[in-house]
């Protein structure tokens, strides 16, 4: 009887052990990584050219090679994706669900200023390294310093205002720029009320006169007054720090007024393919944030892997660095395995090795080498402004809309 | 007067967006909140047809129409029609139909992602200068305006000298005794239905040519749409055009004298006008 009893419960403990096992190892092989951005809403034209192709892409050349090398042997990525659907509040409850339902090894950082902002003290206190790229403000001292392990990959507004003043200022040094008066226009948006707000002391120091300086609110079915009127001030150049729609439409407005300025300036999406795509010849000469240099060759063979692995092209400024941003996730993760605090002190004391180049974060968690101002030429989108990175080119003068 | 024009233009494109879901709530009574999301359909599909094909909107509108027209009836048949039935009141089939369409927006714009992508699109056809008494405007919103006269002409003849237009007028102003003058209010109000998502997806080809969209764009067509109804008075052909044209013009007054940021509120200003003084819409009916 006793023996009878003993090797049932045997019989129940090895069942269960078996039942139990495999499901351990498969959770064992896989490096869970979280990812919160829209796929619906404001924001989801430009989170699908810049934030999901880059996601999708590194983790398919990460798992060709058989997975991230952690602990003496290699597991497989596994994606968890969730749309916040450009809401921060979905934002948050993704991020809060990654770290307690589905345990996320690493969380990839949220798509948007407000969006970061919002999941940062989250990713604070799960102790997520938090690598925030398409997230652009003068707060990073503050942030920084709330929240240890929250980065800056891809520059300040304070940064990117200068970059756009230091061009208009070459441009006058050339003799390509014959005068200063400005039109600035900018979104009623968050990103766009900041770049306003910083850019009109900074204009105005530096000799420029802004002839015509108005907002529009975000989704303007109709640009064409605020186009005719920066027209009628007669500017020599053009400064608009635009959202993706309204730099489609402000363009199109601007080439149907043939608004005749040395300068023309668009803020979020001149950088993307289908701008180049839309406006064909138009597009030749026209400024807009960010840049790269599409001749390194690193950066021909990320654009290539782009390419084969999501058919489309990267855009011409935050796809990289978002790329980069992986590839600096994973190089920490190969080198100190997957405790989430050693992997934020590792991120902050090493250079990295990226699509970008070099990258490394100074005393506040920022990278200060970054592109600023990126310019249409003979059809690509190439960097002419930057804060410590190679290959810029130099800029030309907007000549008609032909 | 160039911001008359400019003015009268946009209008247009507000009285394409309203007149579709003008026809749905007035005379089907159904408050369609998808409706934002069939006009993207249409401009997803003349944005298709001119990428691939190089088939210009205003031809792609006749596959449109057609095609808009059966898949509304069916959504009303299929998915709209169990709740009129079931409805006792009007505020019920209101409240019922709010939720069902709200709904429906989330599985097209579903939908719509998974066919073509969360990307934005859009394409170049007509965007060249046309010059109207010495001011240059785009030729796409001149086209677009001149196909929104056009519609509006032919659905406002339809509705006041024909038959069926007769009909649905009947339907309009009075659903239950329009069943006691012999007409089949379901079928009818089915084509009404389906009629205006017709008219709608024909309106989203046609402003594709100059708006930037992408797949969750719809709603704010929707909040467009909604306020100019309201504005114009519910089932009301002329009330809608009227109060687009005036949306239109008052917006552009604002943001060529006064400044761009304060079109919003100059558009919900009118429609807080409105409502204080007219709460039943220019053209509506004062409940009895």
């Amino acid at each position: 009887m006793m023996m009878k009893r003993r090797s049932a419960l045997k019989l129940g403990a090895a069942a269960a052990a078996s039942l139990a096992a495999p499901r351990l190892a498969l959770a064992a092989e896989t490096v869970k990584i979280g990812a919160v951005a829209p796929k619906t809403g404001p924001l989801a034209g430009g989170a699908v050219v810049t934030q999901w192709p880059n996601v999708a892409l590194w983790a398919n050349l990460v798992n060709a090679a058989g997975g991230l090398k952690v602990d003496g042997g290699q597991k497989m990525v596994e994606i968890i994706e969730y749309d916040d659907q450009t809401n921060p509040g979905e934002t948050i409850k993704a991020v809060q669900r990654l770290a307690t339902q589905d345990n996320a090894d690493f969380i990839i950082a949220p798509y948007g200023t407000g969006f970061n902002i919002a999941a940062a003290p989250l990713f604070d206190r799960y102790k997520y390294p938090h690598l925030a790229v398409s997230a652009i403000t003068d707060q990073v001292e503050d942030l920084a310093s709330k929240f240890n392990g929250m980065f800056f990959l891809l520059g300040s507004t304070t940064a990117f205002v200068q970059g756009v003043v230091d061009v208009l200022k070459g441009m006058q040094a050339d003799g390509t720029l014959t005068g200063n008066k400005v039109a600035m226009v900018n979104v009623a948006d968050a990103f766009g009320i900041e770049l306003a707000a910083a850019a009109k002391p900074l204009f105005t120091a530096a000799g420029f006169d802004i002839v015509y300086d108005s907002s529009y609110p975000l989704g303007t079915q109709d640009l064409s007054p605020v186009v005719k009127a920066a027209k009628a001030a007669q500017p020599n150049a053009f400064v608009a720090w635009s959202y993706p729609p309204d730099t489609f439409g402000l363009t199109e407005q601007a080439v149907i007024e043939d608004l005749q300025v040395e300068a023309y300036y668009t803020a979020v999406a001149t950088c993307f393919p289908a701008f180049g795509g839309r406006f064909g010849a138009a597009a030749e000469g026209i400024l807009g944030a960010g840049g790269i240099n599409p001749d390194s060759e690193k950066f021909k063979a990320y654009a290539k892997a782009h390419m084969e692995v999501t058919g489309n092209a990267p855009d011409g400024w935050a796809s990289a660095t978002t790329y980069a941003s992986l590839e600096v996730l994973q190089q920490s993760i190969e080198t100190v395995g997957l405790d989430r605090e050693a992997v934020t002190e590792h991120i902050r004391a090493t250079t990295f090795d990226t699509v970008m180049g070099d990258m490394n974060f100074n005393a506040n968690n920022f990278n200060e080498k970054f592109w600023t101002v990126g310019q249409w030429q003979d059809g690509v989108y190439q960097g002419v402004a930057e804060t410590g990175r190679q290959g810029a080119k130099p800029v030309r003068v907007k000549q008609g809309w032909a | 007067m160039d911001i008359i024009i400019i003015g009268l233009l946009l209008g247009g494109t507000y009285a394409l967006i309203a007149m579709g879901l003008n026809l749905q709530y007035g005379v089907a009574r159904i408050m369609n909140l998808a409706n934002g999301e069939m006009l993207v359909a249409g401009g997803f599909t003349a944005f298709w047809f001119y990428t691939a094909g190089n088939i210009s909107p205003l031809l792609t509108i006749f596959v449109v129409a057609p095609v808009a027209f059966a898949a509304n009836w069916l959504i009303y048949r299929i998915m709209l029609e169990p709740l009129v039935r079931r409805a006792k009141s009007r505020g019920q089939l209101e409240v019922d139909s709010i939720l069902a369409t709200f709904g429906m927006s989330f599985i097209a714009v579903g939908l719509m992602l998974a066919f073509f992508g969360g990307d934005y699109f859009n394409y170049s056809y007509l965007s060249v200068p046309v010059i109207i008494m010495g001011e240059t405007y785009a030729q796409n919103r001149v086209v677009a305006f001149a196909s929104a006269v056009v519609i509006c002409a032919i659905l406002y003849a339809w509705i006041t000298f024909s038959r069926p237009g007769l009909s649905l007028r009947a339907l309009a102003v009075a659903p239950d005794s329009a069943r006691l003058v012999g007409i089949n209010v379901r079928s009818r109000a089915a084509i009404a239905f389906a009629l205006g998502g017709a008219i709608t997806a024909v309106g989203g080809a046609l402003i594709s040519s100059f708006l930037t969209l992408d797949a969750s764009t719809g709603v704010v067509f929707t909040l467009k749409a909604l306020i100019i109804v309201i504005m114009g008075g519910v089932g009301d052909v002329r009330g809608t055009i009227i109060a687009a044209l005036l949306l239109g013009v008052v917006e552009t007054l604002v943001a060529s004298l006064i400044d761009p940021g304060l079109t919003l509120a100059a558009a919900y200003a009118l429609f807080i006008l409105i409502l204080l003084f007219r709460p039943q819409g220019l053209f509506g009916r004062k409940p009895t």
